[in-house]
């Protein structure tokens, strides 16, 4: 294959490409929202028509469990470039598992531009909005197909520029800037973990790519294999925003709603879930690595769904949410059971995006986030109503709709692995039950609280949240299709766990409903006790961040400034400008302008050289 | 080898002319000279190998002959290019003593 042209990279280059395009023409093709937003929307396209068309290549064949052995029957490698003897180029893999999260990637990319068409339309960000959405949608791409850990690792660097800059997209409210540089600085601790944990591997195989790694690993040292393992996660910690790195996602809500959708809910924090599904084999030789996962996951899920309680912002129970869905993900990848990770990441990406995108439809049409505000929202935005409960239906876990199958199946598999986990797994399963009927409730039932008249989004709005209503309700059914063609082996799920955790949930919403009943009656911003608050702040966890950590970290910073920056640094740095500037004018006298005094030394050096080479040549 | 004592002479008495003349024709001319002896080096060298070597002799055309032909042609563009920035010199100033062209200094 001697040109890039390959369909896994037509599928990443198309939508940077379309990003280019959009950066550039954006503002000189008048007016742009006419055009920009259909042109971006040919990226997530091609994403989608690419996974649909794998998914069709390999269910024909035979699925194996090893996911790198099936990712390996269609990979390649296109050549980026070759000089001489050595040629770079770009491996592809492309297995079931990525190609679902293509499909994904694709759908929901295209559901939230379809959304931003209405979201967006008046903003004057509009350009740089669409053309950052399409290169979200390449790097995400990147990441999934990439057929080495050092694709992915590029396209993960490259999802998390894109967050940054859509977290940061009202650039001008300083608490999006500071939202948006707290995101890219935390999950730049994963990511330091991360590298470090290719590192390991690319000292201990001498290679990065999925096939070689996975050949090598059985010769490793179980030290090396745990290590790796071990930084691996802590790079997927950061991303997915797991405790306690998840201190982000919250903020990150500074964002356009839609963007919140798209990457911290459905794609670029499953991202970690992905990465620890995709090179399973490392975990599996790594039981500490499992059990951090665990641990960790557990207590996302379970923190996350407390803390979503108190939220008074519709986007910041939604978040929490996530950080505790993402949880549930964890868990189960920590008992072992990627496949059914994977499984709960897809209908999450389906009820959470549209969760999203409803609130988003919300806010547009009420003008405001605070649950407080709102309030009979049933009547004004019927349609926006009826996704919403679909969406909260299936979060919380009610039958037949996804999240029922996938978080039982969680829940199941945590229950044979880790017991005490799976308990409160099933705490947070009930808090899950709490805040969606107490977010229900306070926004769309009840008399309106606000006083701006809210009324119904427009059909841009509507259609994709139709279409992911549809995916929310139905994906949990083809469960344990999508876990076959992963190469695993479905289990039933079991009665009494289905059976506890649908009744916790629903006691969980029962209260909820109360609380939300008790909430709406009172005037908003008070009636909150000193614990609530205390839950509210998500436990005050940011300020431990901050003593233990930034603060030590600028006063070290501090002083390196003053001693080794002023005077090490700054002395190296003036003291070379200060000796060129002196040598130079000391030269320039050489310079007189007698032309014929030029030959002379002309002549003269030749002659030297001449004489050199003669006597040297000898 | 007599030829190589006319064509060292050749260039010693150009490099002769451009170091102590003042006057800027004198100098390209002088720079005339030098590649003057630069060329009885080439040919003379060249007729020099046909007369070691009688393979050459035969040949149809000596690439020596080719390569001093160009060398000639492209000294007379590069004298007429000297000569025409020389005049626009002296338009515009008047004089064309190279002791006096000095602004090009540091």
């Amino acid at each position: 294959m001697a040109t890039l042209v390959n369909a896994p990279w037509i599928a990443v280059l198309l939508p940077a490409l379309l990003a280019a395009v959009i950066a550039l023409a954006g503002r000189a093709v008048r007016p742009a929202i006419a055009w920009v937003a259909w042109v971006a929307m040919l990226g997530p396209i091609a994403v989608t028509v690419l996974g649909i068309g794998s998914l069709m290549a390999i269910g024909g064949a035979e699925a194996s469990g090893e996911p790198w052995a099936s990712a390996l029957a269609s990979s390649g490698a296109a050549t980026w470039f070759s000089a001489g003897g050595v040629t770079l180029s770009l491996p592809w893999a492309v297995d079931s598992l990525t190609a679902i999260m293509l499909l994904v990637v694709g759908i929901v990319a295209l559901m939230v531009m379809i959304f931003s068409l209405g979201y967006m339309s008046e903003d004057p960000g509009f350009v740089r909005y669409y053309a950052l959405l399409s290169l979200f949608t390449a790097s995400m791409t990147l990441l999934v197909v990439g057929g080495s850990l050092l694709t992915l690792f590029v396209g993960w660097e490259l999802v998390g520029a894109c967050s940054y800059l859509l977290i940061g997209f009202w650039f001008t409210k300083p608490s999006a800037a500071a939202a948006a540089t707290k995101a890219f600085l935390t999950t730049r601790v994963g990511d330091v973990g991360l590298m470090l944990g290719l590192a390991v591997l690319w000292t201990a195989t001498g290679s990065l790519g999925y096939a070689e790694v996975s050949e090598a690993l059985p010769t490793l040292a179980p030290t090396a294999v745990t290590a790796a393992a071990v930084l691996l996660a802590i790079g997927a910690m950061g991303k997915s925003a797991q405790f306690p790195l998840h201190i982000w996602l919250p903020d990150a809500m500074e964002g356009p709603t839609p963007v919140s959708a798209l990457i911290h809910a459905a794609t670029m924090v499953a991202a970690g879930v992905f990465l620890v599904a995709r090179i399973w084999p490392v975990f599996e030789l790594a039981p500490a690595a499992q059990t951090l996962l665990l641990i960790v996951g557990t207590i996302s899920a379970l923190g996350g769904s407390v803390i979503a309680v108190a939220q008074t912002d519709i986007k910041k129970v939604l978040a929490y949410s996530t950080i505790s869905q993402l949880g549930f993900m964890f868990a189960a990848l920590g008992v072992g059971a990627w496949e059914v990770a994977f499984f709960h990441l897809v209908t999450h990406a389906a009820f959470k995006a549209l969760l999203f995108l409803t609130a988003g439809s919300v806010i547009h049409g009420s003008g405001t986030q605070e649950l407080a505000e709102m309030g009979g929202l049933r009547k004004a935005m019927p349609v926006t109503f009826v996704v919403w409960l679909v969406g909260v239906a299936a979060l919380a876990g009610v039958p037949p709709l996804a999240g029922f199958f996938s978080k039982d199946a969680v829940l199941d598999v945590v229950w044979l692995g880790a017991p005490v986990a799976a308990v409160a797994l099933f705490a947070a399963t009930a808090l899950t039950g709490l805040y969606s009927a107490y977010a229900t409730r306070l926004a769309f039932f009840g008399e309106s609280r606000s006083k701006v008249h809210a009324h119904e989004s427009s059909t841009a709005m509507l259609v994709p949240l139709a279409v992911l209503a549809v995916g929310a309700a139905t994906l949990g059914l083809l469960g344990e299709r999508l876990i076959a063609a992963l190469g695993e082996h479905p289990e039933p799920l079991s009665l009494p766990i289905t059976a506890i955790a649908v009744v916790l949930a629903a006691g969980g919403a029962m209260i909820g409903w109360t609380l939300g009943g008790r909430m709406a009656s009172v005037a908003p911003g008070t009636g909150r006790s000193k614990a609530t608050m205390f839950v509210f702040s998500g436990f005050r966890f940011d300020e431990l961040v901050r003593t233990l950590v930034i603060t030590p970290t600028v006063a070290m910073s501090r002083g390196l400034w003053a001693i080794v920056d002023r005077f090490v640094i700054d002395g190296v740095v003036e003291g070379s400008a200060y000796a060129t500037r002196r040598a130079g004018s000391r030269l320039s006298k050489a310079h007189s302008g007698d032309t014929q005094g030029y030959v002379v030394i002309i002549v003269l050096t030749v002659a030297v050289m001449l004489a050199a080479t003669v006597w040297l040549g000898r | 080898m007599s030829l190589i004592f006319l064509s060292c002479a050749l260039f010693g008495l150009g490099l002769y002319g451009i170091l102590t003349r003042r006057d800027i024709v004198a100098i390209l001319a002088s720079i005339e000279v030098m590649m003057g002896g630069a060329l009885v080096l080439l040919v003379g060298l060249g007729s020099a190998a046909r007369f070691i070597k009688p393979a050459l002799a035969t040949a149809a055309a000596s690439p020596v002959e080719g390569v001093a032909l160009m060398v000639v042609v492209i000294a007379a563009a590069e004298a007429a290019v000297g000569l025409a920035l020389l005049v626009a010199i002296a338009r515009r100033r008047g004089a064309v003593r190279i002791d006096e062209l000095t602004e090009v200094k540091g």
